[in-house]
């Protein structure tokens, strides 16, 4: 007999692809895909089933249906998406202690996969280059998504306690990227003057999409339990990633980032709460070792390439912008050595 | 989310966006890799631009092109300021290659092209041939950094920015100011990790940015010394973002593992800011060696210590007071007075030009040792002992031979 799966926040992209992708699964009898909204993004062959996830509906599915593996999706990055910080607090950390209540009293669950974030790791001057899964953060987040992260984690943890036959996953994604997801990220860098902290560059790591989902699936379908990191390789710096966009970096000193963050954060350009002006401060990168021996997974894009990708996806002129320096270049090299030397175009 | 774009409840397998699991890479994917690919032979052509210029532009209706054919050093280019004589007419040269790609030229206003061009022949009055290699370097160099076309590593090292840039802009102090003088440079290793180990002083890094220079300029492969700082440099803003970009990170025993394992070479100051902000009068005299953090992490990932001793540095900024109050209302650990800071305001952050010596000593190997030993206190500090009075013994010996501070 094959699994039954319930994914959770299917309403938004990264939940939908889930569902669908654990769908075409063989092993994977029947996905139930759960949200509060009718998804706009195609389920595939799951099954959706709306229902809120902080209500008891919930446990009714789960004993219903003898669902024997949650996939907890419903983790907010973006509180415009839901309409502000304490819906997005109440969906995240309430969300999540209901849906891991409901699963407590389920003997049929045998397996959790819940996505987190690196966010958990917070941001300071006092971290070490790379995190590992087992490093405490250095300046745990106290505020916002990175802190509901942190919560939902503890939540998690303690379900992991009460019930040991249960196999809990817990994924901290990097800053997720890519053609069709929508974070604060994403957004930042579409923004034609990307605002950021003098004096300071913030190494960047992003993830794929699609690698993401594949970490999702992986987890899920091995069925291994522990906590993972899941980050393309490399880094790049702030400033390098505005660059490579196109667009142009204004540094503001950091203490116009409180007001600053705050006026993009009601222009609803994009969100600025501290803890993501801290992470643009001083960044944070995570070593992905774990995941490559246990999960045998190997992101196919590395961070430079998962940008690339999202920003031609939604910028189509930066290749044109990088070729105007280009030509600029080979123009001014060729005029001050009075034609002499020409850089290959 | 609008709930109006709503598609139909389990679509069952119809075709929705990006449902095709296509193991090929999709467009945007397949267009980055070749965009990489094009993108790195510009890059490559920058160092040699020469002869790629010549392939890559097969336009032999140039006739000024090979630096070879019109010797270099114009005798018109004295840097003589406003003459735009006759000569410039002919400076606005650049147009006719392009007829090659017509849409990526530009036409720059005459008066730019002609400052470009009287500062091009400078630099041909000044380096002769050279000067080719420079000016492509120099621009290649800035479009990189404009278009974000370089890679820095997990560290934020940023080799393109420490080698093109800052490096050469510190040669200068390296070479006249401090005029260093190195010592056992064939005791740094050409490969490999290994640990540098060196004595702190100075009010402000001065010593391990020369170290780290006298690296790079003495080893064969011009190897990169990774340094590992405070916390506290790392809170700063520009020292903390230049510090990363320049190959430091921070002093934890991860990073400093990470980076030994990985095969760098790793530099440390274990005295701290006990070492750089004591006083003038305890000038050379190794304070406290932190505790023993490096000397585990060199013994588990099995390195050589490399102790080194650096004399110069203690007379650069002597301090002969400290305000810990007003240090404290900056959070910082100290708050020099130097005999010409803060009474000369910015004139007295100008460091005085003593002559420096960096000896690199013999390397101390680790081995022989377990890593189990590397968690016994006794080996840890048994061997840190040797590498403290090691670079002491050093430092005395440097001391005697030296004839002058200043000299």
């Amino acid at each position: 007999m094959g699994r039954v799966v319930l994914v959770t926040g299917v309403g938004r992209y990264l939940g939908a692809r889930t569902a669908e992708i654990l769908a075409d699964e063989p092993d994977v009898e029947r996905v139930v895909a759960v949200d509060i909204v009718p998804s706009p993004f195609s389920l595939g062959k799951a099954d959706f089933v709306r229902a809120d996830i902080r209500s008891p509906v919930i446990a009714k599915i789960l004993a219903n249906d003898e669902i024997d593996t949650v996939v907890h999706m419903n983790v907010l990055a973006t509180p415009t998406a839901v309409g502000g910080r304490s819906p997005q607090k109440e969906i995240n950390v309430l969300g999540t202690m209901q849906l891991l209540g409901a699963c407590q009293r389920a003997p049929s669950v045998s397996s959790l996969v819940v996505k987190s974030s690196t966010t958990v790791y917070g941001a300071s001057p006092k971290d070490p280059a790379l995190f590992t899964e087992e490093m405490a953060p250095k300046a745990p987040p106290r505020s916002g998504y990175a802190k509901d992260s942190v919560e939902v984690e503890g939540y998690v943890r303690g379900f992991g306690r009460r019930r040991p036959d249960v196999a809990v996953t817990t994924l901290r994604f990097a800053n997720f990227i890519g053609p069709n997801v929508r974070t604060p990220f994403t957004e930042y860098f579409t923004l034609p003057v990307v605002p950021t902290v003098m004096g300071y560059d913030a190494r960047l790591q992003f993830i794929h999409e699609d690698d993401g989902l594949e970490a999702i699936r992986l987890a899920t379908v091995l069925d291994k339990g522990g906590i993972y990191n899941v980050a393309g390789d490399g880094v790049l710096a702030l400033s390098q990633a505005v660059r490579r966009a196109g667009g142009v970096a204004a540094p503001l000193p950091s203490f116009t980032a409180g007001p600053v963050g705050g006026f993009f954060r009601r222009a609803r350009l994009a969100d600025f709460s501290p803890e993501q002006v801290r992470f643009l401060t001083f960044g944070r990168a995570v070593d992905t070792s774990r995941a490559r021996e246990e999960l045998g997974y190997v992101p196919r894009y590395t961070t430079e390439q998962a940008f690339e990708a999202f920003i031609r996806s939604r910028r189509t002129d930066v290749e044109a912008v990088h070729e105007f320096v280009a030509g600029l270049e080979r123009t001014v090299v060729s005029t001050m050595t009075r034609g002499r030397v020409n850089v290959a175009g | 989310m609008s709930q109006a774009d709503v598609v139909p409840i389990g679509t069952r397998g119809k075709p929705g966006r990006g449902s095709s699991k296509s193991a090929t890479p999709s467009a945007a994917s397949r267009s980055l890799a070749g965009g990489k690919a094009r993108l790195s032979s510009v890059d490559d052509s920058s160092a040699d631009s020469t002869s790629q210029g010549e392939q890559t532009k097969p336009s032999p209706d140039e006739p000024r092109k090979k630096p070879a054919t019109k010797p270099a050093g114009k005798p018109r280019a004295k840097p003589v300021g406003p003459t735009p004589k006759a000569e410039p007419r002919v400076a606005p040269k650049p147009e006719p290659q392009a007829t090659t790609e017509p849409d990526q030229e530009f036409e720059l206003p005459s008066s730019i092209a002609e400052v470009l061009a009287l500062v091009g022949d400078t630099a041909y009055a000044v380096l002769g041939a050279d000067a080719d290699r420079l000016i492509a370097e120099v621009l290649g160099f800035a479009r990189r950094r404009l278009t974000g076309d370089y890679e820095i590593d997990a560290f934020g090292l940023d080799t393109d920015l420490t080698e093109t840039l800052i490096l050469p802009l510190l040669r200068p102090l390296y070479d006249k100011y401090f005029r260093v003088e190195v010592k056992g440079a064939e005791n740094i290793p050409t490969d490999g990790g290994a640990l540098v180990v060196a004595n702190h002083s100075g009010t402000i890094a001065v010593d391990a940015v020369m170290t780290a220079f006298a690296v790079h300029d003495e080893t064969p492969g011009n190897r990169i010394l990774r340094m590992l700082g405070a916390d506290f440099v790392f809170s700063l803003p520009f020292f903390g973002e230049m510090s990363r970009k320049t190959g430091s990170t921070l002093a934890c025993g991860e990073d400093g593992h990470r980076l030994l394992t990985s095969g760098e070479l790793v530099g440390v100051w274990p005295e701290g800011f006990k070492g750089i902000g004591k006083p003038y009068k305890e000038r050379y005299r190794l304070q406290r060696f932190g505790r023993g953090g490096y000397v585990s992490s060199a013994i588990t990932a099995g390195v050589p210590i490399i102790p080194t001793a650096i004399v110069g540095a203690e007379e650069i900024y002597p301090i002969i007071g400290d305000m810990p109050l007003l240090a404290r209302l900056i959070g910082a650990p100290y708050f020099p007075v130097t005999p010409l800071f803060p009474w000369l305001g910015p004139l007295g952050m100008v460091p005085l030009p003593s002559k420096w010596i960096i000896e690199f000593g013999e390397p101390i190997p680790t081995d022989e040792l377990s890593a189990d030993e590397a968690e016994d206190p006794m080996v840890v500090f048994n061997l840190g002992d040797q590498v403290r009075e090691t670079i002491q013994h050093n430092l005395y010996q440097l001391l005697a031979e030296r004839r002058s501070v200043f000299f």
